[in-house]
């Protein structure tokens, strides 16, 4: 589709502006609730993203042979603005969308866009990231699960963790090594596996915070056909990469895939505003000063990110300057905690009652604390990208650098 | 700095750059004590020639901008005389320009008097703090009492930018129709200024006693009780001050990090330890999210958006805060040597120092955006 037939922002944000008005239920101002089981949540975010499609307001920034609109970051603004006021799929913007989805649109091969893509736009697919293993996350390209060469397809073996949804997931997008005897980089393959497959083993991790969210997966002797294989063989580390740009782009709100605003409700966070509310100390000054200061701190951060993706899209920043957002979120969403366990005050140790109440949530909220900082790579990890590929620091030194990965030394 | 600017932004910078490199290096700048003007009549003219006092008046009034945009063009013109801690009244005269352009139509005109200030002919401050107290624009001390025909002002202002430089002041005032504010000459009789100690060696402030001094009518500028005017003026100052304080950030950081590669402890240089690499990772961040909050800021008041107000509270303050943080880790980074005078970068932290002051501190305007948000 060219420019000029192209539907104008402002006409689509009145065309969708009347449709969300019909179709699509108000937005619960309430904080969400704690649940440990959140299946009906999953259920309810496939039916409103079903909804969606059906009224033609899925996959905006997708193009339209994928099952999308093929349209531009404007018409998704404008969209996400629109549809404040209701209640969206959040839970599948990330990692479904704007991570697995945005990855498979850059690196998979026409069938792969055209099926995968298609069900997540559709409602009917929820996509996962199997990236980090019990050896460690932030050496990523460090990984050992293995996926052997077997006739035409696969054989895979390993573990991976800390997988974010992944028991609501249809299908993960799971890096392995292929090739033992060249540098830890070049050995890996990156592939799509069916959560549901078998010998696939998943169990559930217990958050602080009382969530169930973390996965951690087993592989044992998953057969894969070669069409599993996004990208090439041996080229994963390239698929990751960019993978890993658009976990950084979606943390640090850049993303064009991602359709609404805000944290889904699973997400038991209370925001200084809502910790205002709660408190009853909405006239003291002290209290106001932090709430200004948490405004601030949001819009700063999406100021930024929108600065910085207009810059990476024009080259006037290199894409590694993804990581300037993410930092800048971690720090919005870190003081924001602090912020709000402040507000609270002496009401965040003790509950209403038997119930955990605001006070409480607001402490459970803090718990979780460093999880936007760790999650999508470690601050430290974006630290690292930034002084040595935006400032041209000297990288840390590496003993495993163009060595063959078998002879790495591994652990202590 | 904006992402990209046009041909004839980018003219307006470097003549701007240009005028300033020949004037006002860093060392003359170290050397400016004492109670000397900061800056001549004639340089500023020759500023004003190059349209450093047009950028935000109507071409009806005489005025201009090479963009369109006149805003963000004087945005680009604080960042270069920013980068130099340069002295002049930029942010006086424009700030006084905006009051006047905001008023203009309501109340007296004062064509004349812009004009003279867009030529650079004319020098002109807003006097609006008063001793100790902090930024309450909107609850002046100094009375203006209606007495034929006109008001009699009494009441002490200070922190008053180039005061003592100035032609005209605008003053804001308790009338018994609302707060009001006045263009009163400096020369009037019962205004007497005296200088005032300023932490920026190239700024100098002065205080301003209005004992019994008489304005006619034709002072006012817009009418009584109007406080958009005010609000106006003090977005051009944020947009102001938030550009001048990116260019002196962009300047020491550049000087800092070129440190890093330059300077060597134990055998490598100080680029090479991550504890140092994370620390500049975090300036270049926020050094990154002060251009874009200055921008969105600059954007806003530009287009006169409903949420002006709002993006320059987060922009003062954010880049009002996190200026003092980053310059004094440029100063940790340097060592020893960055806590000498004879080293440049206690230049920009006073610049900071005074922009993070003035015209609401970053605590000022938290408060303002609670307030804004109706919680
Ligand atoms: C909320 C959340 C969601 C997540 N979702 C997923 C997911 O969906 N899929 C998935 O695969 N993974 C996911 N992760 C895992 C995440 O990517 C890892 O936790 C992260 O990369 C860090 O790895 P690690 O936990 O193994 O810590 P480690 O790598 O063991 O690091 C421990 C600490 O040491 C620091 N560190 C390590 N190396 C260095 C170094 N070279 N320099 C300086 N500091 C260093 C780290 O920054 C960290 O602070 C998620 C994590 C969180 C918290």
């Amino acid at each position: 589709m060219t420019d000029s037939t192209m539907e104008s922002v402002e006409s689509f944000r009145l065309r969708a502006r009347a449709w969300l008005a019909e179709h699509m239920p108000p937005r619960d101002e309430a904080p969400p609730p704690l649940v440990e089981d959140d299946a009906h949540e999953w259920e309810r975010a496939r039916e409103l993203q079903q909804k969606l499609y059906a009224g033609g307001f899925a996959g905006i920034c997708f193009p339209r042979e994928y099952g999308g609109l093929g349209l531009t970051f404007a018409h998704q603004q404008a969209f996400t603005e629109e549809s404040d006021p209701y209640e969206m799929p959040l839970m599948l913007n990330v990692p479904t969308f704007a991570i697995c989805a945005a990855t498979l649109l850059d690196m998979g091969d026409e069938e792969q866009k055209r099926d995968r893509i298609g069900a997540a736009v559709r409602g009917d697919e929820i996509l996962c990231q199997f990236l980090s293993e019990p050896s460690g996350g932030s050496d990523l390209a460090g990984l050992i699960t293995r996926a052997d060469r077997d006739g035409d397809g696969w054989v895979l073996n390993g573990a991976k963790t800390w997988s974010t949804s992944a028991y609501a997931a249809d299908w993960g997008l799971c890096l392995a090594r292929t090739d033992w005897d060249v540098s830890k980089h070049r050995g890996l393959t990156m592939f799509l596996v069916p959560t549901k497959a078998p010998g696939v083993t998943m169990n559930r991790i217990r958050m602080i915070n009382g969530n169930r969210e973390f996965c951690e997966e087993f592989f044992d002797d998953v057969v894969l056909p070669a069409s599993a294989v996004v990208g090439e063989v041996g080229g994963g580390w390239t698929v990751a990469s960019r993978q890993l740009f658009h976990e950084r782009n979606a943390l640090g709100g850049g993303s064009p895939f991602v359709s609404g605003r805000g944290e889904p409700r699973t997400m038991p966070r209370v925001t200084p505003p809502n910790a205002v509310r709660a408190s009853g100390r909405a006239d003291d000054p002290r209290v106001r000063e932090m709430l200004g200061e948490h405004l601030t701190l949001t819009k700063v951060a999406e100021q930024t990110a929108d600065r910085v993706s207009r810059a990476i899209e024009s080259g006037g920043l290199p894409p590694a300057a993804a990581s300037i957002p993410r930092l800048l979120h971690a720090e919005a969403v870190q003081r924001g905690e602090d912020l709000a366990l402040r507000i609270t005050g002496s009401n965040a140790a003790t509950g209403t009652g038997a119930g955990e109440g605001m006070g409480g949530r607001t402490a459970i909220g803090y718990l979780m604390r460093q999880s936007a900082s760790l999650g999508g790579g470690s601050t430290e990890m974006s630290r690292n990208v930034i002084s040595e590929r935006m400032l041209g620091m000297p990288r840390e030194p590496a003993p495993d650098r163009d060595v063959p990965f078998k002879q790495v030394k591994r652990g202590r | 700095m904006e992402l990209s600017l046009s041909p004839d932004q980018k003219l307006l910078q470097e003549s701007a750059r240009g005028l300033l490199e020949q004037e006002y290096s860093l060392d003359r700048i170290r050397g400016m004590e004492g109670n000397e003007p900061r800056w001549s009549r004639d340089w500023w003219r020759k500023g004003a020639e190059l349209g450093w006092a047009a950028a935000i008046v109507p071409e009806k009034l005489g005025g201009g901008s090479v963009s369109g945009e006149g805003v963000r063009d004087l945005a680009v013109l604080a960042e270069e005389l920013g980068a130099g801690v340069a002295p002049g009244p930029l942010l006086p005269v424009n700030v006084v320009l905006a009051g006047l352009v905001a008023a203009h139509g309501h109340g007296p005109g004062h064509a004349a008097e812009i004009e003279a200030l867009v030529a650079g002919e004319s020098i002109a401050t807003w006097a609006v703090y008063e001793p100790g107290r902090e930024w309450t624009p909107s609850d002046p001390g100094l009375t203006a009492a209606p007495a034929d025909g006109g008001y009699v002002l009494d009441g002490v202002k200070d922190r008053v930018e180039d005061a003592r430089q100035a032609d005209l002041l605008l003053v804001t005032a308790r009338t018994p129709d609302g707060v009001a504010q006045f263009l009163v000459p400096a020369s009037a009789s019962g205004v007497t200024i005296s200088e005032q100690w300023t932490v920026d060696l190239s700024r100098s402030f002065g205080e301003v006693r209005f004992d019994g001094a008489r304005v006619d009518a034709g002072a006012l500028v817009g009418e009584p009780g109007a406080d958009g005017i005010v609000e106006r003026q003090l977005q051009i100052a944020v947009v102001v001050q938030c550009a001048e304080v990116c260019a002196v950030l962009d300047r020491a950081f550049a000087m800092t990090t070129q440190w890093a590669f330059d300077r060597y402890s134990f055998g490598r240089p100080l680029a090479s330890y991550q504890a140092l690499k994370h620390r500049f990772a975090d300036m270049r961040t926020w050094l990154e999210a002060c251009h874009a909050t200055t921008q969105a800021a600059a954007a806003a008041v530009q287009a006169d958006s409903p949420d002006a107000a709002e993006l320059i509270s987060v922009a003062k303050s954010f880049v009002g805060e996190r200026s003092l943080t980053i310059l004094q880790d440029c100063v940790q980074l340097h060592g020893g040597i960055g806590v000498t005078w004879e080293h440049d970068l206690h230049l920009f932290l006073r610049r900071a120092i005074l922009d993070q002051a003035l015209y609401g501190t970053p605590a000022d305007h938290r408060l303002r955006l609670a307030d804004l948000a109706a919680l």
